[in-house]
């Protein structure tokens, strides 16, 4: 590799040809502060906090995108730059709403920090902002009065996750990141997947807060509370009690459960090895009897609809399947009080999502059964943290529990629905067993794992040729379906997650104070979440015992009519 | 839609004429504004996704989401028109139109708005009312142009 | 000062759209020309004429054509873009070229089109000019029709048309990359550079890119030579300049002066001194991200040497005349607004700046003003120069760093809740 020579605040350093003044600083372990700027996500340069001096070019440079040069010299503490960025800075923090402690994104904020660490003080200037739009239609909530106008999510929805549901509008002081017509998400093309959410360095986007309504119901004598907690969130919650990333806080998670005051503390990866035997039953079903392929998964809120409104003409190939959130809540409000002896009205379950389109999908009038909604609050890894602090639970100090019976119980298939290539993942060791009539002892199948956008493999089983495919982010996901439409690919089956590194990189998890560290933090949950899965005493969705009770006792068999009932559901064209 | 569809056609339909679109529709618009039905269409029809095509339109100075009167008067307020007087222009069509800019007459037939320079400086102070542009005005001369469009209506 | 007159020649004598009346009186000579030469001759009479780019950053022409010429044509084809969004306050030349010889203009793009290969030409008009359009669209027909544009061109093989492209109300697409992106029917926001236009401009290809006013000069320079054209000028700046003469002066409008006219001659000789008997307050020149100056500086002459001597320099041509009428302090405002309305609102000093700038000049002419108001002018003017991202948030605090510097007083009157000449409310009313 080649390499250039420069200088940075008297330090000589060798760095490859091409890397930014940014990057050449990281290596002389000299700090430059960014805020627009994410490497790979959005680099406009636009922002100006990064500027540097650097001796004989005129004016100051942004270090995030510019190319460090042989022989330069660099400054990037001089007090021109130093007084520059406060000048920038101030005429951030001038339109920004500074209701700090009132504010989600405190001591999480990126330019709460940058404030601090240019001791800003004073606040010169007289007027606010002029944008001040306050969305709260629906999971994504907008809040522009504390918006830096950064662009990081414009591009996120847009380039990344190919939604658009919004974008810089206007010009001058009117300039906005809005969506057409200044519409609330919830009418646009908003698949409420939350990735603006996380890459957002303050607080104007944050998702719905629903903790007060898990509260009023932990508080009702009359009700019967229970809880289900995504695979995804067990490896990220311990972040926000400042555990080492991708360490497994289960045990302690389901102690401060009970200590909130929950009735049952249930796992949706039951729901998810439910998903499996249903949805590996409708693969096979569609293969043998000429059914519509490729079929694709439909656990992904966010993904769902985004097929609903950009490939309405895919919606066939959807599997009919509710996700495993909704396939939990439909039989905690059957199978659950019917074995419990409780009235179905009386349950009330609640969901613990890294996940805020779960919050949309909770909602969708389609998944009511008999005027009942399968999970009624929904809450995310986030939420469920300050829970926690509220009731002065001291987490890290809890010792462990395990999940209740009839509903906890977990395989590794159905924890590994955490991370991209997960659900395939289940699906094939199930499918396999099915077709071999075996219970085979290879089952790790690692040509669907990792985080490349987009993966594909063929699988043998019994003789039989699968052709899969994996996509996460909706933007890979767009691209997948266009070779598709194209005539240039062929796919039995094909799993979507709607976000960059499925639910373990989901829109409802903890938010990351240095986000240019979101894809090594992704690959420790993921690699946590492998773990749980190599350790667990059984290890595919059909072994499980509560599985297999349940369609003994209650269900029948997979893709029965009760199960049709309970477990399946159909789309909603929506472009 | 029939006249959309004439526009689009006009363009072949190419997305890089987006501009040039949306300006032939605010004429046809009859009310100076781009009608959100109109916008959607055309964002459907040249298959780009809605949140770009509303960024260039509320990006561009030219472009009313809004309906306008019929005819727009634009006052230039830039430094030329204004050491030339144009405050006592805008002044004057306030008080003519009875409207403050930005507003339409009840009858809607004006639209005030304040402007930026549109090059007329060798004949500042200076107004624009469609396409056309007024010049070197006095009290006098602006009540008659605009009693010329009070006629012509 | 000489009479030649290389632009304005034809200027009301003939009908702009005709291709007759414009051959007749000397047109397309150049474009006759510049098909018996090699493209290295004629861009060699274009450094030889030092003709500098009359957009504003007078950067030599002769030596972008060079470079955009030693782009091979394997990169893609070749654009040739004329920048006719003139939206500098104060700035009406353009127009003139336009609504009055506009074919000047197409036999300029045309000589590039064969230098460089191009086969496609824009022309983007601004929104504002939307009656111009159309007689450039006519002059485009009629010289199609006429074989000076479409297919074959002469019988050269050279097969280039044009386009016009209406602006619609953005004076940041004035910035090269910006223009570009609007042509592409996107937002007018600046790209990040490199890579630059000639090398990535429309549809990211090879791009040449010149004002209306450096075409126009072009069939002159190819049919009278290079050193003809320097020697109508100064020693380092070729040719005839068009001024723009506006404001508060007895004969408003375009003039065409050789380069090495004072300023004084254009305003007091042609342009008949100040107008109502007043007297001179400062000149802005260039537009309004020019420098403004009092009338000790008069004496500068209009070459790009001389001005930058002073501290000045050239920007469109736009010589706006204030009268001791007016307050610094009032005007400086009007003319931030407009830099905070056309901000494109994509870089934050640009943004903000000229908003909060704007906010502070508001305080002074309101009477609510303060000393370290005015060092907060200079300090932001200062960030905004070094750190936006394009043209315009780095030139618009021209004008408050040079009215600063040259009527420090009046501003100190202001903080003290005086305006000077009454102009300002000085109420202490916040609007």
């Amino acid at each position: 590799m080649e390499k250039i020579n420069l200088t940075i605040d008297g330090i000589d350093i060798s760095v490859a040809k091409g890397s930014t003044i940014l990057q050449a600083a990281k290596e002389a372990k000299v700090d430059i502060p960014t805020l627009c700027f994410l490497q790979g996500v959005h680099e406009p340069g636009s922002c100006r906090i990064c500027v540097v001096e650097v001796e004989g070019w005129r004016g100051l440079q942004p270090a995030c995108v510019t190319k460090a040069e042989e022989g330069i010299v660099v400054k990037t503490s001089s007090r021109l730059v130093r007084e520059t960025r406060r000048d920038i800075l101030e005429l951030i923090l001038a339109n920004h709403n500074r209701e700090c402690l009132s504010c989600k994104r405190n001591q999480k904020c990126e330019l709460q920090k940058l404030a601090e660490d240019f001791g800003i003080d004073s606040n010169y200037y007289e007027k606010k902002g002029t944008c001040v739009e306050l969305d709260q239609s629906g999971p994504v909530v907008r809040d522009t009065s504390k918006c830096v106008l950064c662009g990081r999510c414009v591009s996120v929805c847009s380039n990344i996750q190919k939604v658009n549901a919004i974008d810089l509008a206007y010009r001058g002081p009117n300039t906005s990141v809005t969506t057409p017509y200044e519409q609330s998400l919830s009418l646009r093309s908003c698949i409420n997947c939350g990735q603006c959410i996380k890459v957002c360095p303050v607080g104007a986007l944050q998702e719905r807060d629903d903790t007060e309504k898990v509260w009023k119901a932990l508080e009702d004598p009359e009700l019967h509370v229970v809880v289900q907690t995504a695979p995804a969130v067990r490896v990220a919650l311990g972040e926000e009690f400042g555990l080492p990333v991708g360490t497994n806080v289960k045990g302690k998670m389901v102690t401060a459960l009970k200590r909130l005051g929950f009735n049952k503390i249930f796992d949706t990866t039951f729901g998810a090895d439910l998903t499996i035997m249903e949805e590996g039953t409708e693969l096979l079903h569609r293969i043998n009897n000429g059914g519509k392929l490729p079929l694709i998964t439909s656990c992904s809120p966010g993904w769902v609809k985004f097929c609903e409104h950009n490939y309405s003409d895919f919606l066939d190939n959807l599997s009919s399947c509710r996700s495993p959130q909704q396939m939990f809540g439909a039989v905690a409000k059957s199978y659950y009080p019917q074995k419990a002896g409780l009235d179905a009205n009386k349950v009330f379950v609640v969901s613990v999502m890294p996940c805020t389109a779960k919050k949309f999908e909770a909602d969708r009038e389609e998944l009511k059964i008999n005027g009942l909604k399968d999970v009624d609050a929904v809450i995310t890894t986030r939420e469920l943290a300050k829970m926690i602090k509220q009731a002065g639970i001291n987490f890290n100090e809890l010792s462990d529990s395990y999940y209740d019976e009839l509903l906890g119980t977990s395989t590794g298939a159905g924890v590994i629905f955490a991370n991209t290539g997960g659900v395939m993942e289940a699906a094939l060791r199930t499918v396999a067993d099915i077709l071999t009539g075996e219970d085979l002892q290879t089952i790790e199948y690692h040509e669907v794992r990792g985080l490349e956008g987009t993966k594909e493999a063929t699988v043998n089983i019994n003789g039989m040729e699968l052709n899969v495919a994996i996509a996460h982010g909706t933007g890979n996901a767009a691209k997948l379906l266009d070779t598709i439409r194209e005539g240039k690919a062929d796919y039995h089956f094909i799993e979507v997650m709607a976000c960059p590194g499925g639910c373990i990189n989901g829109g409802g998890q903890p938010i990351l104070m240095d986000k240019s560290k979101t894809q090594e933090v992704n690959q420790l949950r993921a690699a946590s979440i492998y773990s749980l899965d190599r350790t667990a005493v059984k290890r595919k969705s059909h072994d499980n015992p509560e599985i297999k009770k349940i369609y003994a006792e209650f269900l029948d068999k997979p893709g029965s009519s009760k199960a049709h009932q309970l477990l399946h559901t159909h789309y909603i064209a929506r472009n | 839609m029939e006249k959309v569809d004439e526009v689009l056609e006009k363009f072949r339909y190419a997305k890089e004429d987006l501009i040039q679109i949306l300006l032939e529709l605010q004429m046809l618009s009859g009310k100076n504004y781009l009608p959100q039905e109109w916008v959607e269409y055309v964002a459907k029809a040249l298959d780009m996704p809605m949140n770009k095509v509303y960024g260039v339109m509320t990006f561009y100075g030219m472009f009313s989401t809004k309906p306008r009167g019929k005819n727009l008067i634009e006052v230039c307020k830039s430094g030329p028109c204004h050491v030339s007087g144009s405050q006592g222009i805008e002044l004057m069509l306030e008080k003519e139109l009875a409207i403050k800019p930005g507003e339409t007459t009840d009858d809607g037939l004006f639209t005030l708005e304040r402007s930026n320079c549109f090059g007329a400086c060798d004949i500042a102070p200076a107004i624009k009312i469609g396409e056309k542009v007024y010049g070197n005005l006095t009290p006098d001369s602006l009540r008659a142009v605009i009693k010329s469009y009070r006629e012509e209506a | 000062m000489g009479n030649t007159k290389i632009l304005s020649s034809r200027f009301g004598k003939i009908k702009p759209d005709s291709v007759e009346e414009f051959v007749a009186a000397g047109g397309y000579e150049g474009l006759k020309k510049a098909i018996t030469m090699k493209p290295e001759e004629i861009i060699q009479e274009i450094k030889n004429a030092y003709l500098f780019g009359r957009g504003g950053a007078a950067y030599p022409t002769g030596v972008k054509w060079e470079q955009a010429y030693a782009i091979p044509l394997e990169k893609g084809p070749k654009y040739m873009i004329c920048n006719a969004d003139e939206g500098e306050p104060g700035t009406f030349k353009d127009r003139h070229i336009m609504a009055e010889d506009p074919l000047m203009l197409i036999e300029g793009m045309t000589i590039g089109a064969f230098i460089f290969g191009a086969k496609e030409g824009y022309i983007y008009c601004r929104g504002e000019y939307s009656g111009i359009q159309k007689i450039l669209k006519s002059a485009i027909k009629n010289a199609t029709e006429a074989g000076y544009l479409g297919e074959n061109i002469m019988g050269t093989g050279l097969n280039f048309n044009i386009k016009v492209v209406s602006g619609a109300g953005a004076y940041v697409c004035g910035e090269n990359t910006a223009l570009v992106e609007s042509i592409e029917g996107k937002t007018g926001r600046p790209r990040r550079k490199p890579p630059y236009i000639k090398n990535a401009g429309l549809n990211m290809m090879p791009t040449v890119l010149n004002n209306v006013e450096t075409y126009a000069c072009i069939p002159w320079i190819v049919k009278e030579g290079g050193e003809t054209f320097l020697s109508v000028g100064t020693e380092f700046s070729g040719g005839t300049k068009l001024m723009c003469l506006s404001g508060n002066v007895v004969q408003r409008g375009v003039y065409e002066v050789p380069f090495g006219t004072t300023l004084r001659e254009l305003i007091y000789g042609l342009g008949g001194g100040i107008a109502g008997g007043k007297t001179l307050k400062f000149v802005h020149l260039g537009g309004s991200s020019g420098a403004c100056f009092p009338e000790e500086l008069l004496d500068t002459k209009i070459c790009y040497n001389d001005l930058r001597k002073n501290g000045l320099s050239l920007g469109s041509g736009a010589v706006l005349v204030v009268d001791d009428t007016h307050c610094v302090v009032d005007y400086l405002k009007t003319v931030m607004e407009f830099f905070e309305d056309e901000s494109c609102g994509k870089c934050t000093p640009c943004r903000e700046g000229n908003r909060r700038m704007v906010e502070i000049l508001e305080k002074l002419t309101s009477g609510r003003g303060a000393k370290e108001d005015l060092e907060r002018l200079q300090r932001l003017a200062r960030t905004m120069r070094n750190t936006s991202f394009c043209g315009l948030g780095q030139s618009a605090p021209v004008p408050v760093t040079t009215l600063l510097k040259h009527f420090a007083a009046e501003f100190e009157a202001h903080v003290q809740g005086r305006c000077p000449s009454g102009k300002c409310s000085m109420s202490g009313v916040r609007r």
